[in-house]
C-alpha cells in the first residue's frame, strides 16, 4: 500500500511516539512477565483496557462513515451491563442468555436511534443525545440505583479470563472488529455507507435505501456497546450504571478520528480506529504510570483530538501544499475559491 | 421625458481569477418601470445583480443611482443606499412571528427594549398598504409560500427602497399566487419604484414588463421595449442564434411502430410539473425541448421516481408501476444521469470504480457484492470503451475533468444494461471533444435498442439526436414533434406561441 494515501499512518506514528516515550521514560514499561500461566505487564494492561473501545469505536466507525454519531453508546454499555446483573441476581438463567438478552435488548436501543436519525430525519447529535441522557437513567432504574455485585462463573470468563495467557476480552474486541470489517466489506454494505457519506443526494439517485443502511449502523453500534458493557461489568463483577461507559462516546469517537476516518462521513477505516484505541488507551495508561494526576489525561485527549483535526483539516493540507508546492496558484481564500469553483463551472471553463 | 434615470450601470465588467464573468455591460432603470433581465444559465445575470447588491465588487465600469456614484460594499451597504433584494428562495426565519420578519435589524426600541406594540402596527401597516390581511403574530411558516413571498417584500420595502430586484421570485408559486405578486408589483411600480425582474417564465415577462435587458455569455445582447420584441425574437437573441437557415436534419428514423416502454398517463408532481402524458418506445431517442425552468427535468424526475407522483399511472412495458421509487425503477431497466453532476451524481471521495459499479451494486442488492474480478472487467471495459482519461481505476473520482466524470456517470448506468437511459444535461460544463463523444455515443446506444430519455438546453443537441421531442414551457408539454418536424424553429415558434386561454 502507498505509504503517503495511507490514512492509518496518523494513528500508528502517534502509537510509535507514545512507546517510544515510555521506552525512554517508563521504566519496565516493556517488560512482560508470565504469573499463574498469565501474560502481565502495562502493554497487556493496554490491550486488555483498550478492548471496550476497541469495540465501541469499531460500531462508531461506521456511523460516523454514513454522517451521523452516536453519543449514546456510553449509556447504552451501562444498560447491557445492568441487565446482565439484574439477570444473575434474579433467576438462574443459562449463561448463555446473560449474553444474547442483553445484547438484544440494546441491539433494539440501537434500532430505535436509527429510526429517529434514518426515518424520521432527526440530527444524529440530538437523536442520540435522548438515549445518552436517558439510558443512564434506565440502566440506574435497573440497578435500583445501587451498585449491583454478583458472582458467577461462566459470565465472567468474558471480562476476566485468560485464553492462551491473553485477556479473553481482547481478542473477543479484535475478533468482532474484524468480523464487521469483513461484513461490510464482502458485502455492499461497506461501499453504500461511505457513498451516503460522501454524498446522500447521489446515494438515493442510484436507488440506495440509506434509511436501512443508517439503521443497520446503529444497530451493530449498539451491539459493539453492548459487549463492551458486559466485559466491563465481568471485569469488575458488579454494574454500576454510574460509571460504566461514562464518557466512552468521546474516546470512540476520537478513536475513529485518529485512525483516519473523517467525521464528516465517507471512507471509513476500521483498522485505523483499532489503533486510534490503541493510541488512546496507551496515553491514558502512561500518563497514569508516570503519577500525573486522571484529570491530566482528559486534557492530553484534548490535545490529540486538537492535533489530528488540525492534520485532517482540508484548509491545512491546502496551505500544506502550497508552501511545499508553490508553482500552485495564489492562496485564494475560501470564499474567492468557492466563487472560482462556481463561475467556472457556470461558464464551462 | 428625459429625467435622470433611477440606476445606470456602465460599461460593467466582472473578472474572476481566469474567468471574465461580464464583459462591458450596459443597464439602465427609469423609476416607475419593471424591467425584465433575461438571459440562460451562465449569462451573468446573477453576476449583475450580486455586483449591484454589493455581493462581488466590479472590476469595471461605473453605477450612477439618481446620477450619483455607488460603490455598495455588501447587501447591506446597497440596502442603505434603497437597493433591495428578494431571493428566488426565501430567506425569512420560519418560527419568528411575521412582524419580527419584517422589521428584523431594526426593531423599533423604547428605553433600549424591543417595543412590540409598535414593531406590530409597523408591520400591520406595510402589509395593509399592499393589501394583505393577516396576522402579523403568527409565525411566518404558518402562512403558504407566495404570502412568505410577499413577506420577503414587505421586508425589502420598509427601508424605503428606490429598487427592488425581484430574482425569480414566482418559481415557487401557483397561477393565483402569481396574480397577487403582480398586482403588489404593479403597485409599487406606481409609487414611482424601479423594479428588476428575473423570471424563466415567458409569459410573465410579456404580461408584466415594459422594458427587457438580453445578456448572453457575460455580454450585453441588447436593451428592448417588450411591446416591440416578439417572443421568438426574444429566445432567439437569449439563445444565440437567428434562424435564417435550418441545420441539415439527419436521417429520419420513424418509431412509430415500436412497441412502447414508457407509459405515464396523467403525471404530475404538486409545484413541479403539471399534468402530462408520455409514451416512449422501445429504442428511440426522445427529447425534451424547452427553456430553463419549464420543467424538463421535474418530469424525469417524476418518471425515475425521485419525486413522488402527485397524480398518474406508470406502465413499464405494460405493467403498472405505483409509486415508483428508484431503486424499483432502475430494477426495471431505467437509469438517470443527472443534470448537477457535483451534487447529484458523483461521490467525491471514492474511487473511478467504485463510481462506477455503484449502481449496478445497488440493482444486486446489498449481499450480492460483484466479485472483484467482475468489478476490475467491467471498469476496464468501459475506461477504454468511452476513452476515459484516468490514471486507473482506483483514481479518486474529484480528480478527474469534468468530460471524464460525466462519462463514468454514464458508465455507472451503461453498466446495469438500461432499457431507457435518462440523460439530463449530459454536455453542460465538459469541454466540445467530450461534448461530441457523448452525442456520438447517445446515437450508437439508440441503435442497440436502448431508449434514451435526452435533456438539453441546446436545441441543437436535442434535434440533432431526438426521433421525437416534447416541447415544455411554464411547466407544461405544450406539443409534440417526431421525425421531419423536429427541427429548431418549430420548437421555438411553439414556445413563443401565446397561450390561447
Amino acid at each position: 500500500m502507498n505509504i503517503k494515501q495511507s490514512k492509518e499512518i496518523w494513528a500508528f506514528l502517534a502509537l510509535s511516539l507514545i512507546l517510544l516515550f515510555n521506552l525512554i521514560f517508563t521504566q519496565g514499561f516493556f517488560s512482560i512477565e508470565i504469573r499463574d500461566g498469565r501474560f502481565y505487564g502495562s502493554l497487556i494492561d493496554i490491550l486488555n483496557r483498550a478492548a471496550p473501545i476497541i469495540l465501541t469505536a469499531t460500531g462508531m466507525t461506521l456511523v460516523i462513515a454514513t454522517g451521523g454519531i452516536d453519543l449514546s453508546v456510553g449509556s447504552l454499555m451501562a444498560i447491557s451491563g445492568a441487565i446482565a446483573a439484574v439477570m444473575i441476581s434474579n433467576g438462574d438463567f443459562p449463561t448463555i442468555f446473560l449474553f444474547v438478552v442483553p445484547i438484544i435488548l440494546t441491539a433494539l436501543l440501537g434500532v430505535w436511534n436509527g429510526l429517529l436519525i434514518g426515518f424520521r430525519g432527526i440530527q444524529p447529535f440530538i437523536a442520540t443525545l435522548i438515549l445518552m441522557v436517558s439510558g443512564r437513567g434506565i440502566a440506574q432504574l435497573l440497578t435500583g440505583g445501587q451498585i449491583l455485585i454478583f458472582e458467577h462463573q461462566g459470565f465472567e470468563l468474558l471480562g476476566r479470563s485468560y485464553f492462551l495467557g491473553f485477556p479473553v476480552a481482547v481478542s473477543v474486541a479484535l475478533l468482532m472488529a474484524l468480523a464487521i470489517n469483513l461484513f461490510v466489506r464482502k458485502t455492499a454494505i461497506g461501499l453504500f455507507i461511505e457513498s451516503i457519506g460522501g454524498n446522500s443526494t447521489a446515494s438515493r439517485y442510484v436507488g440506495i435505501n440509506d434509511k436501512m443502511i443508517k439503521v443497520s449502523a446503529y444497530v451493530v453500534t449498539a451491539i459493539c456497546a453492548a459487549i463492551a458493557g458486559l466485559i466491563m461489568t465481568g471485569n469488575i463483577r458488579g454494574a454500576d450504571s454510574s460509571h460504566i461507559g461514562l464518557g466512552m462516546e468521546l474516546d470512540a469517537i476520537l478513536s475513529v478520528a485518529i485512525g483516519g476516518t473523517v467525521l464528516e462521513g465517507g471512507r471509513f477505516h476500521i483498522g485505523g480506529t483499532i489503533l486510534g484505541a490503541l493510541v488512546i488507551q496507551s496515553l491514558t495508561t502512561t500518563i497514569l504510570t508516570l503519577g500525573v494526576p486522571v484529570e491530566i489525561t482528559q486534557i492530553m485527549k484534548a490535545l490529540v483530538v486538537v492535533l489530528v483535526s488540525f492534520l485532517q483539516s482540508e484548509n491545512v493540507k491546502e496551505i500544506f501544499s502550497q508552501y511545499f508546492n508553490p508553482r500552485k496558484k495564489a492562496l485564494l481564500t475560501p470564499i474567492e475559491k468557492q466563487i472560482d469553483d462556481s463561475t467556472k463551472e457556470v461558464l464551462n471553463v | 421625458m428625459c429625467a435622470t434615470p433611477l440606476l445606470i450601470m456602465k460599461n460593467i465588467s466582472k473578472s474572476f481569477p481566469g474567468v471574465k464573468a461580464l464583459e462591458g455591460v450596459d443597464f439602465t432603470l427609469q423609476s416607475g418601470e419593471i424591467h425584465c433581465l433575461m438571459g440562460e444559465n451562465g449569462a451573468g445575470k446573477s453576476t449583475l445583480i450580486k455586483l449591484l447588491t454589493g455581493v462581488y465588487r466590479i472590476s469595471e465600469g461605473e453605477m450612477l443611482l439618481s446620477g450619483k456614484p455607488i460603490h455598495p460594499r455588501s447587501p447591506l451597504d446597497a440596502q442603505n443606499m434603497s437597493i433591495s433584494t428578494v431571493y428566488q428562495e426565501v430567506n425569512l426565519l420560519p418560527n419568528q412571528s411575521v412582524a419580527e420578519n419584517i422589521c428584523i435589524g431594526r426593531v423599533p426600541r423604547k428605553f433600549g427594549l424591543l417595543d412590540r406594540k409598535s414593531m406590530i402596527r409597523k408591520a400591520k401597516e406595510i402589509l395593509e398598504w399592499m393589501n394583505i390581511d393577516i396576522d402579523v403574530t403568527q409565525p411566518v411558516s404558518n402562512y403558504s409560500l407566495a404570502i412568505q413571498q410577499m413577506v420577503s417584500i414587505a421586508r425589502a420595502l420598509d427601508i424605503k427602497s428606490k429598487i427592488l430586484i425581484l430574482d425569480e421570485p414566482t418559481s415557487s408559486l401557483d397561477t393565483e399566487e402569481v396574480e397577487q405578486l403582480f398586482k403588489l408589483m404593479r403597485k409599487l411600480k406606481d409609487e414611482g419604484m424601479g423594479i428588476i425582474f428575473i423570471t424563466h417564465f415567458l409569459d410573465q415577462v410579456y404580461e408584466i414588463s415594459e422594458k427587457i435587458t438580453v445578456l448572453r455569455n457575460g455580454k450585453l445582447v441588447g436593451e428592448y421595449t417588450t411591446e416591440n420584441l416578439p417572443r421568438l425574437k426574444l429566445i432567439s437573441k437569449m439563445i444565440g442564434k437567428e434562424f435564417t437557415s435550418e441545420h441539415v436534419k439527419k436521417e429520419f428514423r420513424n418509431t412509430d411502430s415500436n412497441p412502447v416502454l414508457i407509459n405515464m398517463e396523467k403525471g404530475s408532481v404538486a409545484n413541479k410539473i403539471e399534468e402530462y402524458d408520455i409514451k416512449i418506445r422501445k429504442g428511440e431517442v426522445y427529447g425534451l425541448a424547452g427553456l430553463l425552468g419549464s420543467g424538463r427535468t421535474e418530469l424525469a424526475r417524476s418518471l425515475f421516481g425521485l419525486d413522488r407522483l402527485t397524480t398518474g399511472e406508470l406502465w413499464i412495458n405494460d405493467e403498472p408501476h405505483k409509486g415508483i421509487r428508484p431503486i424499483e425503477a432502475i430494477r426495471n431497466g431505467m437509469g438517470f444521469c443527472p443534470e448537477d453532476r457535483k451534487e447529484e451524481a458523483i461521490i467525491p471521495d471514492l474511487s473511478i470504480s467504485e463510481n462506477l459499479v455503484l449502481a449496478l451494486q445497488s440493482r444486486k442488492g446489498v449481499f450480492n457484492k460483484i466479485k472483484e474480478s467482475e468489478i476490475k472487467e467491467i471498469v476496464n471495459h468501459y475506461i477504454d470503451a468511452l476513452s476515459i482519461k484516468a490514471t486507473g481505476p482506483e483514481q479518486k473520482i474529484s480528480t478527474l475533468s469534468g468530460g471524464n466524470q460525466q462519462k463514468v456517470i454514464l458508465a455507472r448506468w451503461l453498466a446495469v444494461n438500461p432499457s431507457l437511459l435518462i440523460l439530463d444535461e449530459p454536455t453542460r460544463g465538459i469541454d466540445i471533444g467530450a461534448k461530441s463523444e457523448v452525442m456520438q455515443m447517445i446515437k450508437v446506444l439508440s441503435k442497440k435498442e436502448i431508449s434514451i430519455l435526452f435533456i438539453s438546453s441546446e436545441l441543437e443537441e436535442v434535434t440533432a439526436v431526438s426521433d421525437r421531442i416534447a416541447i415544455l414551457k411554464d411547466r407544461r408539454i405544450i406539443g409534440e414533434q417526431k421525425g421531419n418536424s423536429v427541427t429548431e424553429r418549430n420548437i421555438l415558434n411553439k414556445i413563443a406561441e401565446v397561450p390561447t386561454l
